[in-house]
Formats: structure tokens, sequence, C-alpha cells
């Protein structure tokens, strides 16, 4: 029993004299040892989401012009032929400031009321919107677009929000470099705001 | 023995839940006129026998259903959205205890419940790590799992109060919050196994329904206590709430506990996914918006008396609630029978736990005059939850999120119950 025991001892010690030398070695290493690698099929068909410089943007390509009838087709039932129906969500309209009487006067219920926070009036990035038009819409048909008319959506809302012309291309690289109105309207969370912290954080 | 004889609804009733719901208004409505108990869009149940134990009950059920005589049901809103969008509120001031039962607990959908086939669904690990890992259910299973009471609370929850009170129970003002046990693996766990590298400063979790809600969340909170959950107060997580699996974020905004969890990149920066920029953004009165605004802040609803119940007159009352905060322990609930002039502390419950809902008590003997009651939520970083006004003061009226105001319940003298501002 107390030798069994020295022995383990030993080799903890031992064990403890190799991790120090390789121990970033080891902290790469699984434990369990579950899961397989993904094929390079599945990563394309499932990593969609494009960040704001654009990496993982497919090719492809489209304007405003030929982005009108897709919309047209696809999406003018729930957001209004020009994109303002505020049914369930104005993606057009709304203009002026942030601070502006008439948004917090809409703003009770972001569906349903009147244009206030619209793409062109607030979101900061444009490969949001491709990203989500690609993913999730249209609502009934999600992810049925072809890239083409993604981008070509894309363009024609951005169009009808006055920030690109109705001819300017997107595309992988002219995306990410459209420059939303409110691209540096957002700011880090200052909570907590009202009343304070008087205790440390304990575990 | 006949199902519906029985009091139960018909398992596969095609009906829509925005019929539903407008019966359910309907039935709501008349049995707050007569003052009167039916079951919402079902009548009144057939009677049960005068003395149950002179007859033999009904037969031993391999999965088990509520009695037929209890009603509390979840209610969807807002009505004009169609039924696959929007909240599905729990009925708070029909619950009891802490756990709120998965049944009835609240949902938010964008693009409907998905379908998912466990043997199917697959988890991946992928972006900055050392070996990508697609997992199977059952791979995460035999993993060492980990349980957890947590609450979880939709960052909109009471989104309708900040202007005027418009909600006239409970459930509308604050159902978009639910505890549950958790039970799954932990995420730190599987980022270990895929070797993320240390570069990585955050991760985008992404779901497997139509809306593939996509959010970023920072690497720190990731390795720290995120689950990876499969299991829901003792079984599987149910559809509305993930199946077959979703990550639960202890503290933070329902909308980063994404459902139907299919995908992990490990990433260098947030993705400002659609569900991160814009929405769930809170604007200031500077025109200025608040992004990734994570944590749930300290606050408290009284269930009873609340909103649409009626006191049957003066007396001796238990008043009960329901607090919770996204910094850990509830140390302190403080309750004032008077518009806020005194408070007392209330009793709090055990078991007491961290990001859970506490429930706490106190005992109220009412006098019959007119007076409004609060509840004041203290967590164990000293923060104390604030009046309405103080937050508007701060954040105007347009910042939509993370409404955790001090609730007023007007109580009349006809022992009517009213969600007022005060």
């Amino acid at each position: 029993m107390s030798t069994r025991k020295h022995g383990l001892g030993l080799w903890a010690a031992l064990l403890m004299v190799t991790s120090v030398t390789i121990s970033g070695a080891l902290a790469q290493m699984p434990t369990y040892g579950v899961g397989r690698a993904p094929t390079a099929e599945e990563l394309k068909a499932w990593d969609l989401t494009i960040p704001p410089d654009g990496q993982g943007l497919p090719p492809g390509q489209g304007t405003a012009v030929l982005g009108k009838p897709v919309y047209a087709a696809r999406c003018a039932a729930c957001h209004g032929e020009n994109g303002d129906d505020p049914k369930y969500r104005a993606l057009v309209g709304g203009r002026g400031p942030l601070t502006s009487a008439e948004l917090s006067e809409n703003l009770d219920w972001v569906l349903g009321g009147k244009p206030v926070l619209t793409i062109g009036r607030f979101w900061p990035y444009a490969t949001t919107l491709w990203s989500y038009i690609n993913r999730a819409q249209p609502f009934d048909e999600p992810g049925s677009l072809t890239h083409d008319q993604v981008y070509a959506v894309t363009a024609y809302l951005l169009y009808l929000n006055g920030i690109i012309g109705e001819a300017d291309v997107l595309d992988a690289g002219t995306l990410p470099a459209v420059k939303m109105p409110n691209r540096n309207g957002f700011v880090p969370d200052s909570r907590p705001d009202v009343g304070k912290i008087t205790a440390p954080k304990k575990r | 023995m006949d199902r519906s004889a029985r009091g139960s609804q018909p398992p596969a009733a095609p009906e829509s839940s925005r019929r539903r719901f407008l019966k359910r208004g309907l039935a709501l409505g008349a049995a707050l006129a007569t003052g009167g108990r039916t079951v919402p869009g079902r009548g009144e149940p057939v009677p049960g026998p005068a003395d149950p134990s002179k007859v033999v009950g009904g037969p031993m059920v391999p999965y088990g259903e509520r009695s037929r005589f209890e009603e509390a049901l979840k209610e969807k809103g807002p009505p004009f959205l169609p039924d696959e969008w929007g909240g599905n509120f729990t009925p708070l001031e029909e619950t009891v205890g802490i756990i709120t039962p998965s049944a009835l607990h609240y949902e938010v959908c964008r693009g409907g419940i998905p379908d998912i086939d466990p043997r199917r669904h697959r988890l991946l690990i992928h972006g900055m790590v050392e070996r990508p890992l697609m997992l199977t259910i059952d791979e995460l299973k035999r993993l060492p799992s980990t349980s957890r009471i947590l609450f979880l609370e939709c960052a909109g929850n009471t989104r309708s109060e900040w202007r005027a009170p418009t909600a006239d129970k409970a459930r509308f003002t604050h159902g978009l919050t639910s505890c549950s046990e958790w039970t799954g693996v932990a995420l730190s766990l599987l980022l270990r196994e895929a070797g993320a590298h240390k570069g990585a400063s955050w991760i985008v979790a992404e779901g497997a329904d139509a809306t593939g809600n996509e959010r970023s969340i920072p690497m720190a909170k990731a390795m720290d206590d995120v689950l990876v959950a499969y299991g829901q107060n003792g079984e599987a997580a149910r559809p509305g709430n993930g199946y077959p699996l979703r990550l639960i974020v202890p503290g933070w905004e329902g909308n980063v506990n994404v459902k139907w969890l299919r995908r992990i990149k490990v990433v260098a920066r947030p993705y400002m996914t659609r569900m991160e920029a814009p929405d769930h953004t809170s604007l200031l009165p500077d025109g200025k918006a608040r992004q990734f605004v994570f944590v749930m802040e300290a606050k408290s609803v009284i269930t009873f008396p609340s909103g649409g119940q009626r006191l049957p007159g003066p007396g001796l009352f238990e008043i009960r609630g329901l607090a919770w905060s996204g910094r850990g322990f509830v140390r302190r609930v403080e309750i004032s029978t008077n518009g806020g002039k005194t408070w007392r502390d209330a009793r709090l419950q055990a078991p007491i736990l961290r990001f859970a809902h506490t429930r706490f008590a106190l005992d109220w003997r009412w006098d019959g005059r007119e007076t409004i009651l609060q509840s004041r939520c203290t967590d164990e970083t000293g923060y104390v939850q604030p009046k309405l006004a103080e937050l508007v003061k701060v954040r105007g009226l347009n910042s939509l999120y993370h409404n955790n105001a001090i609730q007023n319940w007007k109580v009349r003298a006809d022992g009517s119950v009213q969600n007022v501002h005060a």
C-alpha cells in the first residue's frame, strides 16, 4: 500500500517536472478527444457571418438597379414598396438626428411604429445588412437568395437610404468600404450609470 | 377515457396561436368582468367528483400533465406580430417558488421555433482554434456536466413601461424573465478542447433557427461561467428554449444566451451582427447608443398583489415577489406599502443563489385604504434598484432595453390592483 502511494507520488513529481518544461504544448492538448474535424464543405455551408472588415464575403456583385426587382418580388410584401412600411420593420426613412423629438414620439415600439431606427439612420455597418439578408431573409424563405441577389438587394436598400448611388456596384471589396452615416454613433456600456457598486464582486 | 372530457387540450389542436391569443383575451376579459375564474379559451371545466375518495382515479401516464383545473398560460405579444415572432410572456403572478415550469418559461422568437432532430444537430467550434471541432449532442453529453439554477431575462423586459404604465399585469410588465435549472458543458472546457488561440478575445455564437441569431461575446465571459446547455429542469430543454442545445450566459441579457446553438466561432473582434448592431443597443439623450450592454441589473417585482388581481378586503396578506441580479446574489429586498415613504426588509426565501430568481415575502396588514406597493432590490455589489425617474434622468426615454426600475402597484380601496407610475 505504502509502496504504491510512494510510487504514485514519484510519478506525480516526475509529471510536474515534465509539465514545467513542456507546459506550453500540454496546455494545447485536448483532454477528452471528443468530436471530429469539420470538412471544408461544412465550414463553407455554416460560416456565413460577415464581420465589418468583410472577411468571408463571397464572390458576386449587384447594384440598386438590379436589386429593385428582387426587392419588389421578395421583400416588398413585408417592408413596403419603398422600404418604409413600419408594419414589421421599416428599413428606410426616419431621417434626422437621433436626438429629435420625432424619434422620441415614435420609439415606443420599434416594430409597428413609424420609421425610426432605420438602416440609413442607425445601422453602423453595411456588412451587417448583407450578412443578415443572406442568412435570414426573406422571412418565409430564409437563405434563399443568391449571393448576387443579396448584393443587389443590399445595394438597393443602401440606395433608398441615400447612402450609395443607383449604379454603384457592391461586391466583396466595395461593401465593407461603405461608410454608414451612424458609424460612430455607438459607445460602450458605462453602467452602473444610476446608483453604484459599493461592494467588490466576490466569487 | 376521452381526453377532452377530462378537460385536457387535444394534443395537436391545429388552431393558430394568434386565434388562441384572441380567444384567450376575450375569455380573460370575461373573467375580469365577472370576477370569476374560467379556464381561458376553454370555458368552465367539467366539475370533479364531490368526493374523490369514493371513486377510482385516472390511469397513470408516461409523461405527466398538470391538473386540468390549473390554468396558468404564457401570453404572446405584441398582438400585431405573426405567431413566429415576438415574446411569449411567463405569467409570473401565477408561479410559485423560484423555478419557472419549463412549459411556462418565457420565449422570444423572431423566426419561429425550429424543429431540430438532435441526431442531425451538430455544434461546430472553429475560427481561431488549434483544432476545429464538430460535436454531436451525444458527445457533448459524455463530457463533465454542470447544473446551475439561473434566471434568464430578455433585455427588452419592461420595455413597454418607459413612458407610461401600459401593461395591466405582472406578466406583461416583467414576464420576459424566468428561472430554470440548466445543465450542460462548460464552454471553457470546449474552448480548451478546441485549443482557442491566445489572441482571441471574442466568440461569435450562432443559432440554427431561421433568423440565425448571432451574438458576439467577450472571451473573458466565455471562459468564466458560460454553459453549453442541453438540460432544463431535469430533462431536455424545451424547443422554445433552445432544444437541443443553447448557450447559457449567467446574468447577461437573454439574447446572448443563443438558442438552438450550432456554431461558435473564435474571433479577434466582435462581428457586429444584426442583433448587436443595430438591435440590443440603447439610445441615450445625446444621440449616441450604448452597445454590448450585457449585464441585467438588479430588479424585482411584487407578484402578489399585482396588476389585475383583487384583494377581497382589508386584512393580513403576504406580499410576494421575485428579485434577481445579473451581478450575482440578491442581498436585500425592501418593500414599501406607502408609495416609497418608508421601507421594510422582506424575508428572502432560501435558496438564495447567484444569478437566480430569489423569492421574497412580507406580511402586510391592509387597512382598506388606497396605497402604492413597491419593491426594491439590492444585490451583492451594493447596487440598489433605481426609480424610473432616476433612470430616465440619465438615459432619457429612448433606450428601449434594460428598464430595471422599481415597479408601482396601486391598491385601490375596492381591492383592485393597477399598474401606475409614481
